[in-house]
């Protein structure tokens, strides 16, 4: 009896379609997106974009600058992409890239102060000199760690004059004959060095400082230009991307209410009223919005309410990357709808393409920690546009005019989708 | 049944109802509609009669504009088929329970309504109307999901008047009912019938058709094989002639035998006969005996549509 029912079963399987590709191709198709993002990282790690403004341009500061460059870790910025062909822009000042960083240009701008070129180092005779200043994006809690600790390693390694001045510094200082007074100090140094080892046991052990600077062989003063106020960092970010991944499937099961539709030959029906098809998938395109739009506002209305998001001053922004966000997917929902034939088959294809959108796209896990192939890949996802217009909106607090990119690209799916699906539905239009 | 759906506007069209020229559908090698030609006069019910597969349905939905033919015209009072002025001039019940299940029947109807361009008072009033021919007022906030076979037929047809069409379409409204609410059925259509409005009404049950229809035409493989009043094509086929059903106790074979030697046939263990005269009945009997057959039961009638269908296409209507 049990080989007869397990022979059904798979009987049954094989006839569906839907459910063998849910059934073999996502799980495929999902660990291999995951093994890209997490097996690229095992391998090189991911580039971060750091700006750096050389305020000093003395030969140390250019020669650190050059060795920052040389990092093949680091995709250095001194100036922002050329936007005409063959004219560079001038190069960051302190203001301009405080805000890139604050766009999102960048997680990280890196200032190289006046004066750094004498004293790079923070030990030594002669004291240490100011300090770099880091400025950081808050919602990206890796980038600074990697940029300090390449920022070390640079000191050691492209600074070896620098190093050896201070050498023999200490040298002339603290060497000598060692008479007892040289004697005295040495053990004074050390008795000190213990006192503040013993002060702050933390100090070798963690590389971030309770002020917020770095200690090692320069010195770093971190400052978050973006998010340092926000209550709750990342609110934001996760309740655009599930939310953006939910309204994909909400969309694409209300779109399904059109296969319905055909099969109960309710469809023939209003198509042989005065609703043309075109008519009629507006309709549909204007009703998923509302409903995606709806879902976005009491997803974004809970955020605030239980996890302090702040929404109401920031209505306009989400204004308008929710509808432009509710009408892609409810495009992408309808063109989905158009292309199935049953029920089945939209609920297959839309898990598979929505959770591969959603794990490309940034829904699942951030974009600016995969590596760079896939952060590319993931600007074919509605997600991508959609989490991006809504943290320029709630984490970097970018004004309405702001939003333009996102709003066209969402746009333009949203009528690129519609279009397709109109040409598509032409199937239920005549026999 | 009471409060007919008189159509919106008299009919003043010197154009007829209907005319269907020399129309072709093929799905694939398979011709579904094979050079058609009708002409519907104002107010008359005509009846498609044919087997599953004739191309009623395809006819009916090229006249509707939801099938394109490949070849032939079809005007609707003079208006090609699909244009605006036909859809408005047209209502279609099609064979499938066309409407949405999670709404109630009256929101079934706002919702076609509307589709054709009714709003307010107008909307409003069309709802009541059309609950009331379809003796559905009281159930008018149930979900059509939630009501019976036969009031979701009723609905089905009240949603394709809602607009108070001048001719109407209606693809076999009674299948899988009842016969209690098939009657109610013919309550309704009669009643839209005596307000004037023209219907094409398909159906493979000649008692529908003869009860409803003042002509029929009987369709098969694509083709209209005879157009007239069922009089006239029982005339046609069979004259002053009568049927002879009787059935016998013994084998089927034995029976088969002796009805074809007699040119007759078997079918449902009841054997048919066509004779002139009623006397012939006497003279069957006689050889029945002779052959050893033991008569259970014998009726004499005029023949019928399906006798008709019979004698012209050598099949049965429901095969």
């Amino acid at each position: 009896m049990i080989l007869p029912i397990a022979r059904t079963a798979l009987t049954a399987l094989r006839r569906d379609r839907a459910a063998l590709a849910l059934s073999f191709v996502l799980p495929v198709a999902f660990f291999s997106i995951f093994a890209v993002i997490f097996g690229g990282q095992r391998d090189t790690t991911p580039k971060v974009t750091v700006i750096l403004v050389d305020q000093d341009q003395s030969p140390n500061s250019r020669q650190f600058v050059a060795a920052l460059e040389r990092e093949s870790s680091l995709v250095v910025l001194t100036h922002p992409k050329a936007e005409t062909k063959g004219v560079t822009p001038p190069d960051y000042t302190a203001a301009t890239a405080e805000q890139a960083v604050k766009n999102g240009d960048a997680p990280i701008a890196l200032i190289l102060p006046k004066g750094f070129g004498a004293h790079p180092v923070s030990f030594g005779p002669d004291g240490a000199g100011p300090p770099i200043q880091m400025l950081n994006d808050a919602s990206d809690t890796i980038a600074p760690q990697v940029v300090n600790g390449m920022l070390q390693k640079v000191a050691m390694t492209a600074m070896p004059l620098v190093m050896a001045s201070q050498g023999l510094s200490y040298s002339e200082k603290y060497i000598g004959f060692f008479t007892p007074e040289q004697r005295k100090r040495v053990d004074d140094g050390m008795a000190r060095l213990r006192q503040e080892l013993a002060a702050n046991p933390n100090a070798l052990q963690s590389s971030t400082a309770a002020d917020g600077g770095f200690t090692g062989i320069v010195r770093v003063q971190q400052r978050a230009v973006v998010g340092e106020n926000k209550k709750s960092p990342m609110i934001s970010f996760y309740a655009a991307a599930i939310g953006v991944m939910f309204l994909l499937f909400t969309a694409s099961g209300a779109a399904g209410a059109l296969l319905d539709e055909a099969e109960s030959g309710a469809l023939d029906r209003v198509l042989s009223s005065r609703v043309t098809m075109t008519t009629l998938l507006a309709g549909k395109l204007f009703y998923n919005t509302l409903l995606a739009f709806a879902q976005l506002a009491v997803m974004f209305l809970w955020a605030w309410a239980v996890f302090k998001l702040d929404l109401f001053s920031h209505i306009p922004g989400f204004l308008v990357m929710g509808l432009t966000s509710a009408v892609a997917v409810a495009a992408f929902g309808i063109l989905l709808a158009s292309i199935c034939r049953t029920r089945a088959q939209l609920g297959a294809l839309s898990t598979l393409i929505i959770l591969v959108m959603s794990s490309i796209g940034g829904s699942m896990f951030p974009r600016y920690l995969m590596p760079q192939s896939m952060q590319t890949a993931g600007l074919f996802t509605i997600n991508a546009w959609a989490i991006d217009g809504f943290t320029k909106v709630f984490w970097r607090d970018q004004p309405v005019a702001a939003l333009w990119p996102q709003v066209a690209v969402l746009l333009a799916v949203a009528l690129g989708l519609f279009l397709m699906a109109r040409r598509i539905a032409r199937r239920w239009e005549y026999a | 049944m009471s409060s007919p759906l008189v159509p919106a506007s008299p009919i003043e069209s010197a154009a007829p109802p209907l005319q269907v020229v020399s129309l072709v559908k093929r799905f694939g090698q398979v011709k579904a509609v094979d050079g058609i030609s009708l002409t519907l006069r104002a107010g008359e019910c005509l009846g498609l009669l044919g087997p599953n597969g004739a191309g009623k349905s395809t006819l009916i939905r090229s006249i509707v504009g939801r099938v394109i033919p490949d070849s032939g015209q079809v005007a609707v009072f003079g208006a090609p088929a699909a244009s605006p002025a036909a859809r408005a001039s047209l209502g279609w019940v099609p064979q499938d329970l066309a409407l949405y299940p999670r709404l109630t029947a009256a929101e079934n109807l706002s919702a076609f309504g509307s589709y054709y361009g009714l709003a307010g008072k107008q909307l409003h009033e069309a709802i009541g109307r059309c609950l009331h021919w379809a003796a559905l007022e009281e159930r008018s906030r149930d979900l059509a999901r939630n009501l019976s076979g036969g009031m979701k037929r009723r609905l089905n047809m009240a949603a394709g008047l809602i607009h108070q069409p001048r001719l109407v379409l209606m693809d076999e409204p009674t299948v899988g009912v009842d016969p209690q609410s098939r009657n109610r059925i013919f309550e309704m259509i009669e009643a839209l019938r005596a307000a004037g409005t023209t219907i094409i009404y398909t159906t493979h049950y000649m008692e529908e058709a003869e009860r409803l229809c003042d002509r029929v035409a009987i369709v098969d493989h694509g083709r209209i094989i005879a157009l007239d009043t069922h009089e006239a094509l029982v005339r046609a086929s069979f004259a002053s002639r009568s049927q002879v059903l009787a059935r016998f106790d013994g084998s089927s074979e034995a029976i088969s035998a002796w009805a074809a030697a007699r040119s007759g046939r078997l079918t449902d263990s009841t054997a048919e006969f066509t004779i002139e005269h009623p006397s012939e009945v006497a003279a069957l009997l006689d050889s029945a005996s002779a052959a050893g057959l033991q008569l259970v039961d014998l009726s004499l009638r005029r023949p019928n549509l399906e006798s008709v269908f019979l004698h012209l296409t050598g099949r049965e209507l429901r095969d």
